[in-house]
């Protein structure tokens, strides 16, 4: 089981217990994002948690801040509608795999060509959890499941390949087994300035018992330790994402500084919308009337 | 009084647009009314296009239903047009090309143009350029300024320097020149007020009433007839400090949209039916957490693709079942142009105020049209108001309740980054506080209240809202119910009705949700008969005026061709109706021709057309039968007999001539 480490995370601290499974990897995933959110110096105030539906999506409702559990597979377009009105709120999304990486994959490949200043942190168990079982797009190939009582005749979806392709400019795995170093990649996440994914192992104790916390522990290593490993080496970092088996890597796998989508709009570089004049300058209204006369 | 509608017709790409924007201006400029319509296709080059212009004294409330003038830029614009012309009106086209080849009616004036001897000193002259000779022709015909017009072209090309403009003017006067010099004036006398007026499409105004508003963010996906407002907010973006976003698919759109209204910003998004069905679940998600968005559902021929670039109403029971669940939403359908940015407006505020998506359902002819409006007729001081809004929280009176239950139903809304309000807005059902009731502690009391609470909400918007009422003679023998674009139209053919000896009225319903349903009912009680018009195939408002009131109407009139209604049209079929004819589905013998059309093109190609139209007996399925000759549009022979049935509108055999 994980060992979950005592942060002074108090102001972080919801008013509602978690309702998951006893075990389950997102208690892990929840004490991680207090204490990254606190290393990276937000006020709860200013910090907006955004999810989708499924049991990792009930996540906002466990931590004293904003948020908004939304709809099944929508988190990461609202929260880019969040950020984009007011780009002085931090957004962090959390959701699990069927979400993010299944109805919800067409937001999550546009958002991160957009390089949107958004953490987005998927707990990723590879089952479908909240419906009891079935197969979800990171189920591996040939599992059994309620979905697939005969196994899996699909390959699951790579998301760090995946984002790697589609423009994220952070990239990295973390898992439950490992809170501190999790909490490390949400705080460092959180404070890249771009699109940011964390893909978080965080098992599923009671409808995956292929992918467990020993299924990790004896595979999963840390790049960190990796001496010769640059996450600033894309090539690299693409050929790690499909080291898979008795090796699996975990942390950064890549990291890069490029131009926000918020600093490229001309509109959000004068600043959030929320905080500009509602009325337009009477001159500019009468130059909308006069270029239809 | 001067009413005159000019008729352009060409293929697309052949800047008919431009034509008729130059000739609208003018007379906007110096003081006329102008209403035009685009009949287009949803192709980027050739089909037909058809496009009308409205030019009056008075105020145009539709395309009309006739045909003064006509600039053909093909023959087939000639084929089809020409004998709609009226007495008294004139056809131009260019002489080097184009003939007219089919009888048309007396007293009209035929105007064919030498166009590559006019634009010889002009050259290089792009196609599109050379329409500008039938322009500067029909000015002078019609009476309108020419100085005027060169205005317009002066600030239309401004942008691309002083040769190009002078290259306009100078072919806009070589067609005017050479009609002084060849033909005599129609004999228009306008009286010009010389007052100005913006000539604006519903698209443009409901984005100029949404910048006034303070919307500061707008999402879409391209989508017709809702485009036009993301071309216009783009353009517009940084000028008025919108933050403007495409997005991958509409699902995308309306939850950025949410999340931009759930965090403050006035947000809209728009589209067209088959873009609302994929927002449908995000509505629900903006009832549900209280945040405020304004969608703007512009209608098209449904259903599925179905006919992107006509006209049609028929997403109203779509609006109204947007989403799972019953939540507040509310429902306007603006009635003319200058209705569009009033409601952006009242959008805006409504949703602020109520805390709810308000859905504004419009049409491609209300929202692409452009016609003239009253100058100052916009204002940029519109009402702004934010509801109820905390700008701060004291967090000593323990948690901030985002859901408080409440007299009205309305709760005090904190923004993100308001300091001790933190809360969950959660689409599965809540306690005041935000936390949820859906999971391990459901609730039936907490329920029954929050869901109560929200509903609260409509019943008081209600009264926000102004109540229908009659226009036009109070003891009328017949009223006209309709909702939304066609006010105008109805308006007309009431008055051709009164003024037929018709005693006719008229209540038009803009606030569909919520619904004044004790106001109609006072009104539909003292009505003598009601026929409902409307532009879909199964009555859907008549049906919800039914649900809301009981009162079944008389009769209906549905229009579903794609076309949009006309007033004559109307009021013909109010008489038959009042006369006891049954509504004949039987295809008519212009529709006959239309068959044969598409039936020419998809099958024998361009060098043939319809030609003489007769009736016979007998086919296949027992219906009488249309006899449309085929002939070779050179030599005018007859190429073969295409056989239409009346009833059905099958074209049941094609029969070469040997």
């Amino acid at each position: 089981m994980a060992t979950i480490v005592e942060l002074p995370v108090e102001s972080f601290e919801g008013i509602v217990d978690p309702d998951w499974c006893p075990g389950c990897g997102d208690f892990a995933v929840l004490k991680s994002v207090k204490m990254g959110a606190t290393k990276a110096g937000v006020s709860p105030k200013d910090l907006v948690i955004v999810s989708g539906i499924g049991c990792s999506s009930n996540l906002p409702g466990y931590v004293h801040a904003y948020g908004v559990h939304s709809l099944h597979g929508r988190a990461v377009a609202l929260a880019t509608g969040i950020k984009l009105a007011n780009t002085d709120l931090k957004v962090v999304i959390t959701g699990g795999d069927g979400d993010g990486y299944g109805i919800g994959i067409g937001h999550f490949i546009h958002a991160m060509r957009r390089n949107l200043d958004l953490t987005y942190i998927v707990m990723d168990n590879q089952i479908y959890g909240l419906t009891t079982g079935q197969a979800s797009p990171t189920t591996m190939k040939d599992q059994r499941t309620k979905s697939t009582p005969n196994g899996n005749v699909e390959f699951p979806i790579n998301p760090i390949a995946l984002a790697l392709v589609s423009g994220a400019t952070f990239v990295a795995r973390a898992f439950s087994g490992e809170p501190n170093h999790m909490a490390d990649l949400i705080s460092a996440g959180i404070q890249h300035k771009g699109f940011a994914l964390i893909d978080v192992f965080s098992p599923c104790v009671t409808y995956n018992k292929v992918n467990t916390y020993p299924y990790f522990k004896k595979r999963v290593y840390r790049l960190e330790d990796e001496k010769e490993y640059d996450p600033a080496n894309v090539r690299a970092a693409t050929e790690r994402s499909h080291e898979w088996g008795d090796r699996i890597p975990i942390g950064l796998f890549y990291k890069s500084e490029q131009p926000t989508y918020e600093s490229s709009d001309l509109v959000l570089r004068k600043g959030s919308v929320v905080r500009q004049n509602m009325r337009l300058d009477k001159s500019v209204f009468q130059g909308l009337i006069t270029e239809l006369m | 009084m001067n009413d005159v509608t000019i008729g352009i017709g060409g293929a697309a790409g052949d800047g008919i647009d431009k034509s008729s924007e130059t000739l609208a201006k003018t007379a906007a400029r110096s003081g006329l009314y102008a209403y035009g319509f685009n009949s287009y296709q949803s192709v980027i080059r050739g089909g037909h296009i058809w496009l009308r212009l409205r030019l009056r004294e008075e105020r145009a409330y539709s395309q009309g239903d006739h045909l003064n003038a006509l600039i053909a830029l093909n023959q087939d614009s000639i084929e089809r047009h020409a004998p709609e012309v009226e007495s008294g009106g004139a056809i131009l086209f260019n002489a080097d090309k184009l003939r007219v080849n089919i009888p048309i009616r007396d007293n009209v004036l035929t105007v064919p143009l030498p166009v590559a001897q006019l634009i010889k000193p002009f050259a290089p002259v792009a196609p599109v350029m050379q329409n500008t000779v039938a322009v500067g022709a029909l000015i002078f015909l019609f009476g309108l300024n020419f100085e005027v017009a060169s205005s317009v072209l002066a600030d239309t090309f401004g942008h691309k320097g002083q040769a190009v403009i002078d290259q306009n003017v100078g072919i806009l006067k070589a067609g005017y020149e050479y009609a002084k010099e060849h033909f005599v004036p129609l004999g228009y006398q306008w009286k010009f007020s010389g007052e100005r007026r913006p000539y604006v499409t519903g698209n443009e105004a409901f984005s100029i009433g949404a910048v006034a508003a303070g919307c500061r963010f707008y999402s879409a996906y391209p989508m017709t007839p809702a485009s036009g407002i993301l071309t216009w907010m783009a353009e517009h973006s940084e000028r008025c400090g919108v933050v403007v976003k495409q997005m991958e698919d509409e699902l995308a759109v309306a939850n950025v949209a949410i999340g931009a209204g759930f965090a403050g910003a006035r947000a809209m998004c728009a589209t067209s039916g088959g873009g609302f069905a994929l927002m449908t679940e995000a509505i629900g998600m903006a009832g549900m957490i209280e945040a405020p968005v304004v969608f703007i559902e512009v209608q098209r021929g449904g259903p599925s693709t179905g006919i992107p670039t006509k006209q049609e109403q028929a997403d109203l029971n779509q609006v109204y079942g947007a989403s799972q669940g019953d939540f507040p939403r509310i429902i306007m359908a603006p009635r003319d142009t200058a209705d569009c940015f009033d409601t952006a407006v009242e959008a805006f505020n409504l949703a602020e105020k109520y805390q709810c998506p308000v859905i504004i359902i419009s049409d491609l002819l209300l929202s692409e049209h452009p016609e003239t409006v009253e100058p100052g007729r916009f204002k940029a001081d519109v009402p702004i108001d934010r509801g109820a809004l905390l700008k701060e929280v004291n967090g000593k009176n323990g948690h901030y309740k985002r859901y408080e239950f409440t007299p009205s139903g309305i709760s005090p809304r904190a923004l993100p980054g308001t300091a001790n309000a933190m809360y969950v807005a959660a689409t599965d059902e809540h306690d005041e506080e935000g936390v949820l009731i859906s999971d391990v502690f459901c609730n039936a009391a907490v329920r029954r209240k929050i869901a109560e609470k929200r509903m609260k909400k409509l019943a008081l918007a209600l009264k926000d809202l102004p109540a229908p009422r009659i226009e036009g003679p109070a003891d009328a023998e017949v009223t006209l119910i309709g909702w939304g674009s066609t006010a105008g139209v109805i308006r007309e053919a009431v008055e051709q009705l009164n003024a037929s000896g018709i005693r006719a009225n008229q209540l038009h319903f803009k606030y569909l949700l919520p619904f004044h349903s004790k106001e109609a009912i006072d009104i539909l009680k003292n009505c003598k008969r009601t026929i409902c018009v409307e532009m879909n195939s199964s009555g859907q408002f008549a049906r919800h005026l039914r649900a809301e009131t009981s009162h079944a109407v008389t009769d209906k009139i549905l229009k579903y061709d794609g076309e949009p209604l006309e007033p004559g049209a109307i009021a013909a079929q109010v008489r038959a109706i009042l006369k006891g004819q049954p509504h004949s589905l039987d295809v008519s013998q212009s529709e006959a021709r239309e068959i044969a059309y598409h039936y020419v093109r998809v099958h024998l190609g361009d060098e043939v057309r319809p030609g003489h139209i007769g009736k016979a007996e007998g086919n296949g399925y027992g219906e009488p039968l249309w006899n449309v000759e085929i002939v070779n549009r050179e030599t005018g022979a007859k190429t073969g007999e295409l056989h239409v049935g009346v009833q059905t509108g099958s074209t049941h055999s094609w029969q070469p001539a040997n």
